[in-house]
């Protein structure tokens, strides 16, 4: 059954490729032979009960649990085809191709423009000024932000909202140009009227970017993925199309945490 | 001693007045078949109260006004050639009668009555105040064991009187404080009454050796403290060229490279510099560092001082490293790990996260804990007492001998001294230099500290 299930997944067009991931946190496993397909161009939702090995996975992708002690991984995990834990990747260079949106709002100390400008500086992704403005600029304007800042850019970027902070994050991310942006539950710190923009954004930025996003709210997981993938206690039990996932779900597992039975 | 027994008795019947009212809180509550308000040990501490601490205010009043009391009895008594001596005479009899009221030998036989008659005042003192005493305990326990009752609400009161004794406790402290400055500005006023405060704030020129004579020569008493000032900056600075660096590197690495278990044995490594006794780095200071810096210099064709700022300012600066270590690290640590992954998020290297981000945002707190080390180095005594000299020169050459305020104030006050000339009374306006020095350092360092620590919580 469930075999016929990653048939379905169509690896040619898939920009991440997990099969049997395992992840162990010291004694502890966090994910078991997990194998799951993340396709170009398209928003994949992981929801999940907490401790579920959603956001395990969402950084296993950008290796950001290298830094966490005693973290160990095995099994394969591809991004265009090439091993992400191979020994001769550069996290510094995998990590422009992969950014990140955290929970909570992380902008640095340091003002709007400072901020946006932190990852094409240390990648140097700006010849000059007049270059760096642009990304800048265009960063900004595609995170929705542009409008709110624009006359005063030079202000600290703590000093915004929290709907207004992550955006910033977000445009900080998309100013390093990366292929895969994942997002680990960005709206969980946000009212309901900054979620709505941060959603829409997110829409927005499908066309250029493909987007991972682990989530606590099944609306949100509907709202603005087409692929949902559901964890539980470190197993993937169920991936689909959302619209399948949500209305016509395969595993009892899956159909009981949609309905709110358990999670 | 008779007194130390007195306090004891009163302690014993508090304690008993305790179980006293305990018992009492059962039997009363049976009697008149009534739950009690509170628990019954707040009834017995309350008729504890009432019993230990009139009686020890009381006892309090008595040690404290005691002796002038018996003071100006004995004075009254004695004979009217020596009654009408001048003040500090008859406090040179006062003091001679004590003496042989405790046994010592005296050759004038007025004295001797003298003292005799100082005992025996003593002795009916205290026997007046131990009964007064022990009359008022029984009283105060007599008077609230009688009023226990179930409704009686004894736990508010037993903690009301918590309150009033931290309240007391923390305004010791507090006078304390004021009292040390009181005296400071006093007898700094003193002094400034016979040397200008502009010539002390601003004159270039230090040697407070004064003629005590009128037929001495060659000492005239200068008291200019800009040279001291000078040498304790340029020691304060070159201890912290020595100390930032070392401590913020190592804070660093504790904080952002190193492995838990490098840390679990590094840091306390790190901490037992700071439990060194600072007279113990004087000796390292003296015997190795300056010889050290000397022979070297010598290579270059320099000539040191035996007794070089160099020395002293890198020996203090050794000293103030766990310091700037220790804040450092609480402050880097505290900066929160959502900045430190945001920056990795994007592709930043290990040391541009330290660089770019970690230490930008932890840098008030750095600023506050060196300004704190800063004070710290201006106040330290003992380094340079023995390390840095006490030519008071007006240079700006870490290699010559050079003084500061906390090494004039110890030569000032060490051996005879007398507190009517300015010699003696300038050490105290130093010291109230240095402390409105210090004191407006700490008061900024805190105040940057504080407006950080608002930032993240």
């Amino acid at each position: 059954m469930t075999m016929n299930l990653y048939a379905a997944q169509n690896p040619a067009s898939s920009k991440v490729a997990a099969r049997a991931l395992d992840v162990h946190y010291g004694e502890k496993q966090a994910l078991f032979a997990v194998d799951l397909d993340i396709r170009a161009g398209e928003v994949t939702a992981l929801i999940g009960p907490s401790g579920c090995g959603k956001s395990t996975f969402l950084r296993c992708i950008n290796r950001m649990n290298d830094m966490v002690d005693g973290a160990r991984v095995s099994g394969s995990l591809t991004l265009d085809g090439s091993d992400i834990y191979d020994r001769n990747v550069d996290v510094v260079q995998l990590r422009a191709r992969v950014g990140m949106v955290f929970q909570k709002p992380n902008p640095f100390p340091k003002s709007i423009y400072d901020n946006v400008a932190y990852g094409p500086r240390i990648h140097g992704l700006a010849r000059d000024q007049a270059e760096l403005d642009e990304i800048v600029m265009n960063s900004l304007e595609k995170a929705g932000l542009l409008g709110e800042v624009e006359d005063r850019l030079q202000e600290s970027g703590t000093g915004l909202s929290g709907g207004q902070q992550q955006r910033l994050c977000i445009a900080r991310a998309i100013a390093v140009a990366p292929e895969v942006i994942l997002m680990d539950e960005p709206c969980s710190a946000l009212d309901p009227i900054a979620t709505a923009k941060v959603e829409e954004l997110i829409d927005e930025l499908r066309e250029n970017f493909t987007i991972v996003i682990v989530t606590h709210s099944m609306q949100q997981a509907a709202r603005v993925s087409q692929r949902t993938a559901f964890f539980h206690l470190g197993k993937l039990i169920e991936v689909g199309d959302t619209e399948q996932i949500f209305t016509n779900p395969q595993q009892p597992l899956t159909q009981g945490y949609i309905t709110g039975r358990f999670g | 001693m008779q007194t130390l027994t007195l306090a004891v008795v009163l302690l014993l019947l508090s304690t008993l007045a305790f179980q006293l009212g305990r018992k009492r809180a059962f039997a009363v509550s049976e009697r008149q078949s009534m739950p009690l308000h509170s628990l019954p040990g707040y009834y017995g501490s309350w008729v504890a109260l009432w019993c230990g601490l009139p009686a020890f205010a009381i006892l309090a009043l008595w040690l404290m006004f005691e002796p002038s009391l018996v003071r100006e009895l004995v004075v009254a008594d004695l004979p009217a050639a020596m009654r009408d001596l001048p003040a500090d005479r008859v406090d040179v009899l006062v003091n001679e009668v004590r003496n042989a009221a405790m046994g010592h030998a005296t050759a004038d036989a007025d004295l001797a009555v003298a003292a005799e008659h100082y005992n025996h005042l003593r002795h009916i003192g205290f026997a007046v105040i131990a009964a007064i005493t022990v009359t008022i305990a029984l009283a105060g326990a007599a008077f609230a064991w009688r009023r226990i009752q179930p409704e009686l609400r004894a736990r508010p009161r037993v903690e009301a009187s918590v309150n009033v004794f931290l309240v007391a406790s923390s305004t010791v402290a507090i006078f304390t404080t004021i009292g040390i400055v009181l005296s400071l500005l006093f007898e700094a006023m003193r002094f400034f009454n016979m040397v200008g405060f502009m010539d002390f704030l601003f004159g270039l020129n230090w040697s407070p050796q004064m003629s005590t004579r009128s037929d001495q020569v060659g000492s005239s008493g200068a008291f200019g403290m800009i040279p001291l000032l000078t040498g304790t900056m340029l020691i304060s600075l070159i201890s912290m060229v020595v100390a930032l660096p070392l401590g913020l590197f190592s804070a660093i690495y504790m904080s952002e490279y190193a492995q838990p278990r490098v840390r679990a044995v590094a840091k306390p490594a790190l901490e037992i510099l700071a439990g060194i006794p600072t007279v113990v780095f004087g000796f390292f200071a003296v015997i190795t560092v300056a010889p050290v810096i000397r022979s070297v210099g010598e290579v270059f064709g320099l000539s040191v001082a035996a007794e070089s700022a160099l020395a002293a300012g890198f020996v203090m600066g050794i000293t103030l490293i766990p310091l700037i270590s220790s804040l450092s690290d609480d402050v880097i640590t505290a900066v929160p790990q959502s900045l430190r992954e945001g920056a990795f998020g994007l592709g930043a290297t290990r040391s541009e996260t330290i660089r770019q981000v970690v230490l930008p945002a932890a840098l008030p707190g750095i600023v506050g804990g060196v300004l704190l080390a800063v004070s710290r180095a201006i106040g330290e005594t003992m380094i340079v007492v023995m390390a840095a000299g006490l030519s008071a020169k007006l240079t700006f050459n870490p290699l010559e001998a050079v003084t500061t305020v906390t090494v004039q104030i110890v030569t000032l006050l060490v051996g005879d001294t007398e507190f009517d000339s300015p010699k003696t009374l300038a050490a105290f306006a130093l010291g109230l230099m240095l402390f409105a020095i210090t004191l407006g350092l700490n008061v900024v360092a805190l105040h940057i500290v504080q407006k950080y620590r608002e930032k993240y919580d």
